[in-house]
């Protein structure tokens, strides 16, 4: 770890000042404290949101949306939503092990972006709204690839919008080594339609596989599936698995998660 | 009924009360006041010229002390390799010089290059960013059959080639073992990986060098097995300190699993530097140079032929064996392939030849060398795979195959030099089927057809030798130190008792099971008795601990030291109750005088040792202390049966191991607790390797597997419940106590069954033919093989 200052704002415009400053923010740590401790990153200053109540918690909007601070754990998200979006709720109870639960956030998540992580799934599924301290960003427009968002230099997350669907499961195949997803898929079934958001498996980060959430929305069940696959062309291929396979798990997982949540 | 205390009882392990509440007293938790950190600036790249490395701007940044590389060592040995094969033709391997840092070439990613030491470590990483080096890349070495062919590139520009040494044996049954080959009515054959580990301790390692003037007194304090080993290494063949001028200790270690035997660079540079700065030096590897310098395990390629006639009775095994050296000979890398691994190859079959060739091979990845079991999982699992897949061939019940040709009798010499004392493989074949279920496992796979899975089974047997093991023995074949043990049973005026023991305890319960042993000879409680390991100024000597020896060499050592001592105290004895010595006994901490009711107290005549006020001193010394030295006649054979049953989700490929037993022959127990504890850690191992564990390199020698990220190690939820058996013993027929050591059973016995299980699986019930899946079976292979 190289030497680093260290500021810890109590209010988000404190925080917004301190990161303007040059700071760069530290929510849960589950990520940046690694990095940091692997001297890959040389912050100079961090801005701790922990402090910033603000920033914390779970509430209902006039829409009957579910907002999820951004400095919310993923602990507090999998107990708060077990009732009203347990389909998120299990997500985030599947994330790493009990202390990085009870550390790591979803705002520290969905800014990270790994291509490999839970949450970016569930979100771009969900259809749900990215707030920041200047705007709110629709998550079909959020995620840009690979740990590449459309979050502006000293930008932060602040509040994220989930819109309940009717039905929704999330269904995680474990990379056996880092027990992140090597494939996972998230299904929401809407009023109007079906997402369908697939995490772990693509070069280009979370993706929606739009022609399963086509047949699913006329038939919401595992069969409508049948005969449908995803091009291994831009799947991630690693020690843990190659594109064939990724493709292949692409299209089994969301058999599963349909299965699921029907 | 159980006992409750002595050989035999489950007695609670001790050392666990300060391991589980923070009070043990691990290497990196001794700070000496003074003491300086080091940090190593290792290689990033594989294989490279080093032209040249230019600390100067490192040199005056803040806290740095001193900065090191090759040129401060010019007069300092090599790390030493404590085995000289000699190969087919007659030749000693090739054995090139380890140097501490890099000299004139890079030769793995990872390989210390520079060390920078410094007041604090953030110092002494701070500067060594600042170091430049300067060096030309070389196409890595990386691919084993690349490696020896001609025109390959060399890892060391001073050998011939790559090739280490290319070892036959029995090099005499060649031709005889290729003319029952080429006659035989039926050979398989199966080319196969046995899979590169790392050991992952817990505890990562770690080394304190001292350096005291006064009285020019070195000391190391290292995350070692042996301690004695790596004075006599370091001291002797590397930095010329003898034995008196040197200490080495070795604290609580919290894990070995065989990656602590063997001396390091880190070592040798801690005692070089500690004395050169004359402050104490500090190293505490992250988890990530764990993975870039600790040696690791395996990495064999084999391709092995088993002939049967047309009975189905084996005729004969032929294998040819390549072996990663890595970039250097680490301590024992030579012997691992060879003498621990060609001499098992005979397994519980009574196969009349059997022909051994193992190449050894120098790449460019981290040295290889022992890892729990140590050849003998690399013999097992080929031998076991093949004789399955002969099975699948002809059609026969794998059991069935075994049983029909199991050794019976004992002592059996097998046509691979070495001679089995005792065993009974009938009978643990017999108790494994029972304690398995095997009976019940139709219905269980119906179950799981039920729910859409797969569901397989697979049995193994093995046969291991432990307790190395004769010094005249291993000496003739190459060892370059002998292998027997030392223990010192100091009884204390009171009758408590202190005994040294050159084995050291990182996990095994030695500091239970070894004063069960005494208690049980004397009669006195368990608590009154202590070991102490892990110093060479505090105990006699000791060759430490691996190869399941502990308590089968240095056990053995400490019953004859109690032997002496009771055989004195006995003495004592008779001149206190005025008898004949021939007629005290001692029981249960008395001693009697045969025939009446005289008798004393174990503490009565240890008093008496000491205040010696009416003693027979023109007959005995005062005191009550004695030392033996063992030096065992045979190696030891445990042996045993296993079976795992998993679980295939052929959609994904994924296996779920939902059953797996153990029947071992382990002889005589001593603590059946301890025991159990031993086979379920080596089975977790094992699974680990079968299912999860694989050390990766790229073309260019990058470790691709080099965080926890991607390198996968069992997780309780990878693992079922075991239900491990060893009431079937056969006695060890030349130690004292009849043991035979079961510290590394598990995995040897264990990957066989699991890869046979997955197999089974696939070709029983689904329709597709798999032959043989390389370990680790993840997922993804798994279904990409039944594609
Ligand atoms: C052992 C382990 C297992 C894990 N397993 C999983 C898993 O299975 N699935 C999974 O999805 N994840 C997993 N994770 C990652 C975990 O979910 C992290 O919590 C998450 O990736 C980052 O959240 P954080 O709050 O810890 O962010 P931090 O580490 O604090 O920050 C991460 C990055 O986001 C930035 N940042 C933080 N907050 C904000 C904000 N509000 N606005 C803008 N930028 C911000 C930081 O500057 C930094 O660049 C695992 C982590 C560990 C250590």
């Amino acid at each position: 770890m190289y030497a680093f200052e260290i500021e810890r704002p109590t209010t988000l415009q404190d925080a917004v000042a301190a990161i303007a400053g040059g700071g760069q923010a530290l929510s849960g740590g589950q990520t940046l404290i690694p990095t940091l401790k692997a001297r890959l990153a040389d912050p100079g200053k961090l801005v701790s949101l922990h402090g910033v109540a603000e920033l914390k918690g779970v509430c209902t909007d006039d829409d009957g949306r579910i907002c999820i601070g951004a400095a919310t754990t993923h602990a507090t998200v999998a107990r708060e939503l077990a009732g009203s979006y347990p389909g998120l709720a299990s997500l985030a109870a599947r994330i790493g092990d009990p202390a990085v639960r009870n550390r790591g956030t979803i705002g520290g998540s969905l800014a990270n972006n790994d291509p490999s992580a839970c949450y970016p799934a569930g979100a771009l599924a969900s259809g749900a709204t990215i707030v920041t301290n200047t705007r709110e960003i629709a998550a079909d427009d959020y995620f840009h690839g690979m740990f590449a968002t459309a979050l502006e230099e000293d930008e932060i997350i602040t509040e994220v919008k989930f819109p309940v669907p009717r039905a929704a499961a999330y269904e995680k195949f474990i990379q056996p080594a880092s027990r992140f997803p090597l494939v996972a898929v998230f299904v929401a079934k809407f009023d109007d339609g079906v997402r369908v958001a697939i995490t772990g498996a693509s070069e280009t980060g979370v993706f929606r596989w739009t022609e399963a959430e086509a047949a699913l929305s006329s038939d919401f069940s595992a069969g409508a599936l049948d005969g449908l696959r995803v091009d291994p062309d831009h799947m991630i291929a690693d020690l843990h698995g190659d594109k064939a396979y990724r493709a292949h798990l692409c299209a089994v997982m969301t058999k599963r998660a349909v299965t699921a949540a029907a | 009924m159980p006992k409750d205390s002595g050989i035999g009882a489950s007695s609670k392990r001790r050392e666990d009360v300060r391991f589980l509440t923070g009070a043990g007293n691990y290497t990196d938790d001794i700070n000496i006041h003074g003491q300086l950190h080091v940090h190593f600036l290792r290689a990033d790249v594989a294989h490279a010229t080093l032209n040249g490395v230019d600390t100067s701007a490192a040199e005056g940044m803040p806290g740095v002390h001193r900065i090191f590389t090759a040129a401060d060592f010019a007069a300092v040995g090599g790390l030493p390799c404590g085995w000289l094969i000699t190969d087919r033709h007659g030749q000693p391997m090739q054995e090139p010089k380890h140097p501490i840092l890099a000299e004139g070439k890079i030769r793995h990613v990872g390989e210390p290059v520079a060390a920078v030491v410094a007041d604090t470590l953030a110092q002494a990483r701070d500067a060594a960013e600042a170091i430049v080096l300067d060096y030309d890349v070389l196409p890595a070495v990386i691919d084993m059959k690349a490696a020896l062919q001609d025109g390959a590139g060399r890892v060391h520009d001073d050998l011939t080639s790559n090739l280490c040494y290319d070892w036959g044996f029995v090099e005499d049954n060649k031709q005889a073992v290729d003319d029952a080959i080429k006659g035989a009515a039926h050979v398989t054959t199966l080319e196969l990986v046995n899979n590169r580990l790392v050991a992952n301790p817990m505890e990562p390692r770690v080394a304190v060098g001292e350096y005291n003037r006064s009285d020019d007194m070195h000391t190391l304090h290292t995350t070692s097995q042996n301690p004695h080993v790596i004075r006599l290494l370091m001291g002797a063949f590397v930095l010329g300190i003898p034995e008196h001028k040197l200490r080495v200790v070795a604290p609580d270690v919290g894990g070995g699993f065989g990656t602590k035997i063997f001396h390091y660079a880190e070592e040798a540079f801690c005692t070089f530097a500690a004395k050169a700065l004359n402050r104490p030096v500090k190293w505490t590897s992250t988890r990530s140079e764990a993975f870039m310098s600790d040696a690791h395990g395996r990495d064999h390629v084999t391709k092995i032929e088993l002939a049967l006639d047309a009975d189905n009775n084996f005729v004969a095994v032929r294998t040819e064996t390549l072996a990663n050296m890595g970039a250097y000979l680490s301590t024992f890398a030579s012997s691992v392939p060879t003498w621990l691994h060609g001499t098992l190859m005979a397994g519980n079959y009574k196969t009349p030849h059997i022909y051994v060739n193992v190449k050894a091979v120098f790449t460019n990845t981290v040295p290889v060398d022992a890892y729990r079991g140590a050849g003998r999982p690399e013999a097992t699992f080929q031998l076991e795979r093949v004789i399955d897949k002969a099975a699948r061939e002809l059609g026969v019940d794998p059991i069935k195959l075994r049983r029909q040709n199991f050794i019976t009798e004992f002592p059996y010499a097998t046509p691979v030099a070495v001679e089995y004392d005792t065993g009974d493989y009938v009978a643990t074949m017999d108790k494994l089927e029972e304690i398995a279920d095997l009976a019940g496992f139709a219905a269980r796979r119906k179950e799981s057809e039920a729910k859409g899975k797969l569901r397989g089974l697979g049995v193994n047997c093995y046969i291991e030798a432990c307790g190395i093991a004769p010094s005249n023995l291993v000496g003739q074949l190459g060892a370059r130190a002998g292998l027997y043990d030392a223990a010192t049973v100091r009884v204390n005026a009171t009758g408590s008792i202190s005994v040294m023991v050159g084995a050291h305890s990182h996990g095994q319960g030695h500091e239970t099971s070894f004063p069960q042993v005494i208690s049980e000879m004397i009669g006195i409680p368990e608590d009154q008795i202590d070991i102490v390991h892990g110093d060479t100024s505090k105990i006699p000597f000791g060759m430490g601990t691996y190869g399941s020896r502990s308590l089968a060499v240095c056990g053995s050592a400490m019953v004859r030291a109690a032997e002496k001592v009771i055989n004195k105290a006995k003495k004592i004895a008779a001149h206190l109750m005025e008898a004949s010595e021939g007629d005290i006994e001692l029981k249960n901490g008395r001693f009697s005088v045969a025939g009446t009711d005289k008798s004393v107290a174990w503490g009565d005549v240890t008093l008496a040792a000491y205040v010696p006020h009416n003693y027979p001193l023109t007959d005995i010394e005062p005191g009550l202390e004695e030392t033996a030295f063992y030096d065992p006649a045979n190696f030891t054979y445990p042996s045993g049966a296993y079976a795992c049953e998993v679980e295939l989700d052929p959609e994904t490929g994924h296996v779920k191991i939902e059953r797996f037993s153990a029947a071992d022959d382990f002889g005589n127990i001593i603590n059946p607790m301890i025991v159990s504890g031993q086979v379920h850690g080596g089975i977790a191992q094992g699974i680990g390797q079968a299912m999860l564990e694989g050390c990766v390199y790229d073309a260019d020698g990058q470790l691709l597997s080099a965080s926890y990220m991607d390198y996968a190690m069992p997780r309780a939820e990878d693992v079922p419940f075991y239900t491990v058996d060893h009431s079937c013993q056969t006695p060890c027929t030349h130690n004292p106590l009849g043991v035979k050591g079961c510290g590394e059973a598990g995995a040897i016995g264990s990957p066989p069954s699991v890869v046979n299980a997955v197999l089974d699986a696939i070709n029983s019930g689904s329709g597709k033919k798999v032959a043989h899946i390389d370990m680790p079976l993840t997922p993804a292979r798994v279904w990409a093989a039944m594609q």
